[in-house]
């Protein structure tokens, strides 16, 4: 079994509240954290290699050492909870069942970085993890872990809950910002950052949900400690939100030691495909990341065993591999349509687009249509490739990643299953009621041996 | 000396000038002028918080200043990037900047329902300049264009969302002149659409100036609606005392003969409203829609008109050419042309000024 560092108490009877919380060892980290300086947080923090959950993999310690610090304006810490992304349902499940893991992360990260007031900022279709989470800060708040003057340090700091109100875009940090302020959420240009210019033109820490809970075992344990688990620069561990074709979907803490494979196929993780089905393909970090067939997904071009890690997932750049992403593993069987799968994506992203910057706005819409053009049997080959010339064109070019976001996976669906959009085109009728199957896409890699 | 503007220098397109410290790249390409700036559809400097959304002026950073001169990976939307010393910009001499833009162009054209031939923005509406300079031939989109409820927001103005590019221009001119906005952006993506909240009229002094900032036909005046076309009537300037607080005076009345068909503020070249002591000379509802007399105003001449090809066209004694930059952009080198089409076509022959001509023009007019 692997360590566990956030989900180890999951399971305990009536871990929601915070008396059981407490027994098991809560708020620890609070308690030390105090005897501390805000800058010595940091550092641990920064010496911890931890990186940001949400989805970019930024560490977070150089994000805090950012953060703008002028005289007598006030900071902000803004927990983004607004977990949207398709495949991706790892902060609901801490957030349900683990509350005061999320708020004593929130409380020691709010001493660190000076802020007296930090927001949840969370998905508004999480409605009823609001109430949890709301009952939870309201019994800390009894307990004396929030309010004036915590634990007699001096220190001020409350905690607000805020309801987004259905849009996935809210979850960029610029535009979660301009909606917590009460704006129409659209992502802000940058620079400025938040780190300068954030919430209400204050200096502001936008992390994800998992991310701050993160904080709490590297302070319990020590930055270096937490540093020691994993490999390379995934250090720590990872919550991964399996879902799709396998036997046991659900979330996984992994300590990104182990390899797709094994995550996919041991009995201890997803526990292979059911019905005896084959991979197929697999979106490994929710749905904005590439795309990979069974054999990349498997290994990498280089031939050697692909790891469940930032590198390892990105080994190969998006030619060959994909990313880490926020950990919404999704696997696809033989059964199942790759051009569907892509559609189904695109149509989601053309309804999320904020609609602020054009390539987005026009962009998705018709990538959408084309997509549902060549799924529905009408497609023509010319279309494939305008699809690839569109998703180039929205790309890099938009004000926030959601352009990326909507043109990575049909960038990545194109590349590595061209073959099945084309057997889509010259089989318009077939296509319709059959799947264009495994085929050659689970068979092993010619690797290049250099001498 | 603490009264010494601080400088940057900045090269464009290969063109290097000095420009104080805080300019955006745009305004320092449009210091430069010519082809080196690149267009805007969504910025308008006398409007704060605009530009960036419609990414028509994105340009490549080939090294982001003397101290860091690293590149930047991807291109930038050079109306919100500050210029920073020795900082090497491409514009035209970007392959990647044409790509990026004709998509643009694409993209912002995709729903657009290009129907110039019945759209009274036609002949000064930036998005015909952007797609004749930067766009392609026809269009890959195969799909219904999109289509929106018909909305009355007012007596003045008429709304086209159909036309609309979401530059958020408009949004802007509410927040900033005028007391309270009630009208703004309904709806996400695709779909959204400018809007008043529950069809409430816009109504008050300054929001004809929303017809002048709209870069397309969205927002157009309603008094002179599907009366003329710009090219067909003969700018003037005109003023006359506005007691309207904010309001400045100064205006450009559109004539026919003695009829004025229509008022706006005055234009630079980059079709924004001129500034007068420092500030934008914005006008009032009363000036815009009703002193349509030339009794009302005193008239100074001749409008200077020296952005909008269609306008220009026109041969007005006071057609400003635009400033040619391509010999210094290619390095002195003179660019070659396949063909003078003034050689060609006599019809293209400058030699008769249409503000001379009596009423519209017409072919006897060419016949010598």
């Amino acid at each position: 079994m692997a360590k566990k560092l956030l989900l180890d108490k999951v399971h305990v009877p009536g871990i929601r509240s915070y008396e059981v919380y407490r027994k098991e060892g809560g708020y620890r980290s609070v308690e030390k954290a105090f005897r501390l300086t805000p800058a010595e947080i940091v550092e641990e923090v920064k010496l911890s290699g931890l990186r940001g959950r949400g989805g970019a993999g930024f560490p977070t310690g150089m994000k805090w050492s950012f953060l703008a610090k002028p005289e007598g304006v006030p900071r902000y810490l803004v927990c983004n909870a607004d977990e949207s992304e398709p495949g991706t349902f790892k902060d609901r499940y801490l957030m349900e069942f683990i509350p005061h893991l999320l708020i004593e992360g929130m409380i020691v990260s709010s001493f660190a970085l000076g802020s007296n007031v930090s927001y949840i900022y969370i998905r508004g279709e999480y409605a009823w993890i609001t109430d949890i989470l709301e009952s939870a800060i309201a019994e800390a708040k009894q307990n004396g872990w929030l309010g004036k003057n915590i634990l007699g340090t001096g220190f001020d700091c409350e905690l607000y809950v805020q309801r987004g109100a259905g849009a996935y875009i809210c979850g960029e940090e610029t535009a979660l910002i301009e909606s917590l302020e009460g704006k129409r959420g659209n992502p802000r240009i940058k620079p400025p950052f938040p780190a300068v210019k954030g919430l209400w033109d204050c200096p502001t820490v936008v992390n994800n949900v998992e991310t701050l809970a993160a904080v709490v075992p590297i302070i319990n344990e020590g930055g270096e400690a937490y540093s020691k688990i994993g490999v390379g620069k995934s250090t720590g561990t990872k919550l991964i939100s399996a879902c799709g074709n396998i036997n046991k979907p659900g979330i996984y803490e992994i300590d990104m030691t182990i390899s797709v494979e094994d995550f996919i196929f041991s009995d201890e993780y997803c526990g292979g495909i059911p019905n005896g089905k084959k991979l197929k393909a697999c979106i490994p970090g929710g749905s904005s990341v590439p795309i990979l067939p069974a054999n990349l997904l498997l290994t990498t071009a280089k031939g050697e065993k692909r790891m469940m890690n930032y590198e390892g997932l990105s080994d190969g750049g998006f030619a060959t591999g994909s990313m880490m992403g926020s950990g919404g593993f999704i696997v696809l069987d033989e059964d199942q349509c790759v051009v569907r799968n892509t559609m189904t994506l695109a149509r989601f992203y053309h309804h999320e687009s904020c609609g602020q910057c054009s390539p987005c706005r026009e962009g998705t819409g018709w990538m959408e249509r084309i997509l549902k053009k060549i799924e529905s049997g009408k497609g023509e080959m010319k279309d494939i490739d305008l699809l690839w010339d569109i998703q180039r064109k929205i790309e890099g070019n938009t004000i926030c990643p959601l352009g990326d976001a909507a043109a990575w996976p049909v960038a990545a669906a194109i590349r590595h299953f061209r073959d099945e959009f084309e057997w889509h085109v010259l089989n318009p009728d077939k296509c319709l009621t059959e799947n264009f199957g495994l085929r050659h896409y689970a068979d092993p890699i010619h690797v290049t041996v250099t001498a | 000396m603490a009264d010494e503007i601080k400088t940057f220098k900045v090269t464009i397109d290969n063109i290097t000038i000095d420009v104080p410290v805080g300019t955006t790249v745009l305004n320092a390409a449009r210091q430069i002028g010519g082809d080196v700036a690149p267009p805007a559809m969504c910025y308008y400097s006398k409007l704060q918080g605009s530009g960036g959304k419609c990414r028509t002026c994105l340009v490549e950073v080939a090294a982001g200043s003397t101290a860091d001169p690293r590149p930047m990976p991807k291109l930038v939307a050079s109306c919100r990037t500050t210029v920073m010393d020795g900082m090497i910009v491409k514009n035209i001499t970007s392959e990647k900047v044409k790509d990026a833009r004709a998509g643009v162009v694409e993209f912002l054209l995709l729903n657009h329902p290009l129907d110039c031939p019945i759209c009274d923005q036609a002949g000064e509406c930036h998005l015909q300049d952007l797609g004749y300079e930067h766009g392609k031939a026809g269009t890959r989109y195969e799909f219904p264009r999109r289509t929106f409820e018909k909305e009355d927001i007012g007596p003045y103005i008429q709304l086209h969302m159909t036309r609309c590019i979401l530059c958020y221009r408009c949004t802007y001119v509410a927040d900033q002149l005028t007391e309270k906005r009630v009208h703004g952006i309904l709806d996400r993506g695709e779909h959204a659409e400018i809007s008043t909240y529950i069809s409430k009229a816009v109504d008050n002094e300054f929001s004809g100036n929303m017809i002048d900032v709209c870069p397309v036909g969205a927002l157009t005046d309603k008094t002179f609606r599907f009366k003329n076309r710009v090219w067909f009537t003969k700018p003037v300037d005109a003023h006359r005392n506005c007691d309207t607080p904010g309001c400045c005076g100064n205006t450009t009345l559109w004539l026919r003969g003695e009829e004025v068909y229509r008022v706006t503020a005055r234009k630079d070249e980059w079709g924004e409203v001129k500034s007068y002591d420092g500030k934008p000379g914005w006008i009032c509802n009363t000036c815009r829609f009703d002193k349509k007399k030339t009794s009302d105003w005193t008239i100074e001449g001749i409008t200077k008109v020296n952005r909008h090809s269609v306008i220009s066209q026109g041969k007005y004694d006071g057609l400003v050419m635009p400033k040619e930059t391509i010999q210094k952009v290619m390095g002195g080198r003179e660019p070659k042309l396949l063909m003078n089409i003034h050689d060609e076509s006599e019809v293209n022959d400058p030699k008769i000024y249409l503000s001379e001509i009596n009423g519209p023009a017409h072919s006897r007019n060419f016949e010598n």
